[in-house]
């Protein structure tokens, strides 16, 4: 043997138990993630079998959605959980990137601690406070200040056309971009950690500014652990509920204009489950859930899909 | 087992069989269903539990729908709903399911409109409004009614509530029975297609809506209206008298109202000159046939006394009491339950 004997007693040879319930463990823990989504996934089916049968595909792009008559297509919410959504991404990855390459790259060390408090702060708002906050402040500044400006100014754009009351897709996507901030900021901010030191002095040396250095070392490097923050992010906008709920106005429809309401998945099966009555509109309710679910799991695998042909270079390193 | 092991886990025997005994002394009985009844019913309960302090309620307001469902898979031993079962729903039952009124509410309709006036409004009018026909607080509709004010030429916003609700059902019940044009397009339910306007979730959520937006007018409960000092009209009934929604009034709809033998009613709308049209009452769900001897005891003796000293304590949370005629009858279908 070229090993010497140890100082410590090492377990006996056959003793790989401990090592094997560790491993057991871990696997079982990873297997009970799947196992749940796909125990959700049949619970919804389940559920929505009435329903599923009864308008078949048609659910997917009726308008209606009328409980008296009977009458239940998803369409309208589908349309309102993608756009807003989309909205709080278009508002909230741009800010949260600014502000983890502020932390990691530019602010001066005794800062950085107390503004990483403050984000880790506002993920712990819970989010019936945001929306009772975007009610009585956010929708009436916004109606009276931030929509008549950009009426005025960008009013010929179908985006900003139509009355103003406050409650709008607009309203929702803002609340909720200020809900998924946290996350979106703070993984930013642990990919741009990551990036190598190396990376930056690289740079500098070949004579960067500070502007090119962040651009061509940085972020480059890091694009593709930021668009995953995006999409856990986008993840989280998804199935946001009670704040949404709150601000967006509830109206199943489909319009152009951002000052319109509208309604998502999420809230109308939070506010209608409670009543439901019959057996057809609880049905067409469980399968708003599982469009939501397969909605989700969608819009991931296109986000898989992207980052896939995003790869390439010293960028496919992070993440 | 390791003695020390052994000893340890008949402790916690001990300890958990000490305080869990107290508990099962005490019979407790289950309930779930409706929202709107739930801080009367709360309590109820609470001041019940010093009438009979062996019997413990534990109240769950899941909403109506979810009521009426546990009670029918009997999860539960007694529901509560805002509406009245449907006959579907009712068939479903496994044996007789009655119906228990217990109090009676009434929405108003409120609005923000400059100076706060008390509008004077009628039923097609409402029914109007919340159609989308009429726009304009300066409607010729709203200002024959209301000579005395002087309306602005405003944009009417519609409020209506976004989550399923009792409410609702008493306000589409209301409209569904003074214009046909609400029956035909719209109809009656806990959450409807609504023509127009936007949703706000919960009696907060509308009048919240309505405060911040100038020309709005939704429908919410009285109580919540009173507790909020909010502004809210007079509306007209069916004896052409404009009524101010009050506990008396309401009463005075629960007294005149059409009450079948089985308490599945509609009360809005009724012929009493001094009732106000758009209220409700709220349903307990209770098997005629008991199952449990000891549970359906309690139950009834809990019911006579929430009829005789229960409704007493309504006024105090801005409900209506039965009035002494239904309470009579109510009680004489408490006695035919059998357990």
């Amino acid at each position: 043997m070229t090993i010497p004997s140890p100082m410590f007693p090492l377990p006996a040879p056959g003793s790989q138990l401990p090592n094997r319930v560790f491993k057991w463990a871990a696997a079982l823990a990873a297997v009970t993630i799947v196992v749940l989504i796909v125990l959700v996934g049949w619970e919804l089916y389940a559920g929505s079998r009435q329903s599923l049968s009864k308008f078949g595909a048609g659910f997917l792009w009726s308008s209606e959605w009328d409980p008296v008559a009977e009458k239940y297509g998803a369409l309208p919410f589908i349309f309102g959980t993608l756009v807003s959504s989309l909205l709080a991404l278009v508002i909230a990855v741009p800010l949260g990137i600014a502000t983890a390459l502020f932390l990691t790259e530019l602010a001066p060390l005794r800062l950085r601690q107390p503004i990483v408090m403050a984000i880790e702060m506002l993920a712990a708002v819970p989010s019936v406070i945001f929306g009772l906050w975007g009610i009585f402040v956010l929708i009436p500044w916004l109606r009276d200040h931030a929509f008549v400006w950009l009426k005025h100014y960008l009013g010929f754009l179908p985006l900003f056309q139509g009355p103003i009351y406050g409650v709008s897709m607009l309203a929702a996507g803002i609340v909720i971009a200020i809900m998924i901030l946290p996350i979106v900021t703070s993984i930013s901010r642990e990919i741009l950690r990551s990036v190598p030191n190396l990376q930056r002095e690289a740079a500098y040396a070949l004579g960067a500014t500070r502007w090119e250095v962040l651009r061509i070392a940085v972020l480059s490097y890091a694009r593709r652990g930021l668009f995953g923050a995006a999409i856990l992010g986008l993840g989280r906008a998804l199935g946001e509920t009670m704040a949404v709920t709150m601000v967006i106005g509830n109206r199943p429809q489909i319009s152009a204009s951002l000052f319109a309401p509208g309604y998502t998945l999420a809230s109308v099966v939070a506010n209608e489950f409670t009543e439901a009555t019959t057996d057809l509109y609880l049905s067409s309710l469980f399968e708003l859930g599982l469009v939501l679910l397969a909605v989700t799991i969608l819009v991931n695998v296109a986000a898989q899909i992207m980052l896939k042909s995003m790869t390439g270079g010293v960028s496919s390193k992070a993440a | 087992m390791h003695p020390f092991k052994a000893k340890w886990i008949a402790l916690l025997g001990a300890v958990s069989v000490l305080c869990a005994a107290p508990a099962s002394a005490q019979m407790l009985i289950n309930g779930a269903g409706a929202t709107f009844p739930f801080p009367i019913y709360s309590k109820w309960f609470n001041e019940y539990a010093k009438v009979d302090p062996s019997v413990r309620f534990n109240y769950q307001s899941i909403g109506s729908g979810g009521g009426q469902k546990q009670i029918l898979s009997e999860t539960v031993d007694f529901g509560a709903s805002d509406g009245p079962m449907s006959d579907d729903n009712l068939a479903k039952a496994p044996r007789a399911l009655w119906h228990f009124p217990t109090v009676a509410g009434a929405d108003v309709v409120t609005y923000n409109l400059p100076g706060s006036p008390r509008l004077r409004v009628d039923g097609p009018t409402i029914a109007g409004i919340f159609l989308g026909k009429i726009s304009k607080w300066s409607d010729p509709a709203i200002a024959s009614q209301n000579p005395d004010i002087k309306l602005p030429d405003l944009d009417i916003v519609v409020i209506h509530r976004s989550d399923g609700s009792g409410t609702t059902y008493i306000f589409t019940d209301y409209l569904s029975k003074v214009s046909p044009d609400w029956k035909e397009k719209v109809g009656k339910g806990t959450s409807v297609s609504w023509p127009s306007g936007i949703g706000g979730k919960g009696n907060e959520g509308v009048s919240g809506q309505v405060k911040q937006v100038p020309g709005s007018v939704g429908y919410i409960e009285l109580a919540y209206a009173k507790q909020n000092g909010l502004t809210y009209a007079d509306v007209k009934n069916s004896s052409g008298n404009y009524i101010t929604p009050a506990i008396e009034s309401v009463t005075e709809a629960l007294a005149t109202a059409d009450i079948p033998d089985d308490f599945r009613f509609s009360m809005v709308n009724p012929p009493g000159s001094g009732a106000y049209p758009i209220s409700g009452t709220t349903w307990l769900l209770v098997y005629a046939e008991q199952k449990d001897h000891a549970k359906g005891e309690k139950l009834v003796q809990f019911l006579k006394w929430a009829y005789s000293d229960g409704e007493k304590l309504a006024p105090g949370l801005d409900y209506a009491p039965l009035p002494d005629a239904l309470v009579k009858r109510a009680l004489e279908r408490v006695q035919g339950i059998k357990y």
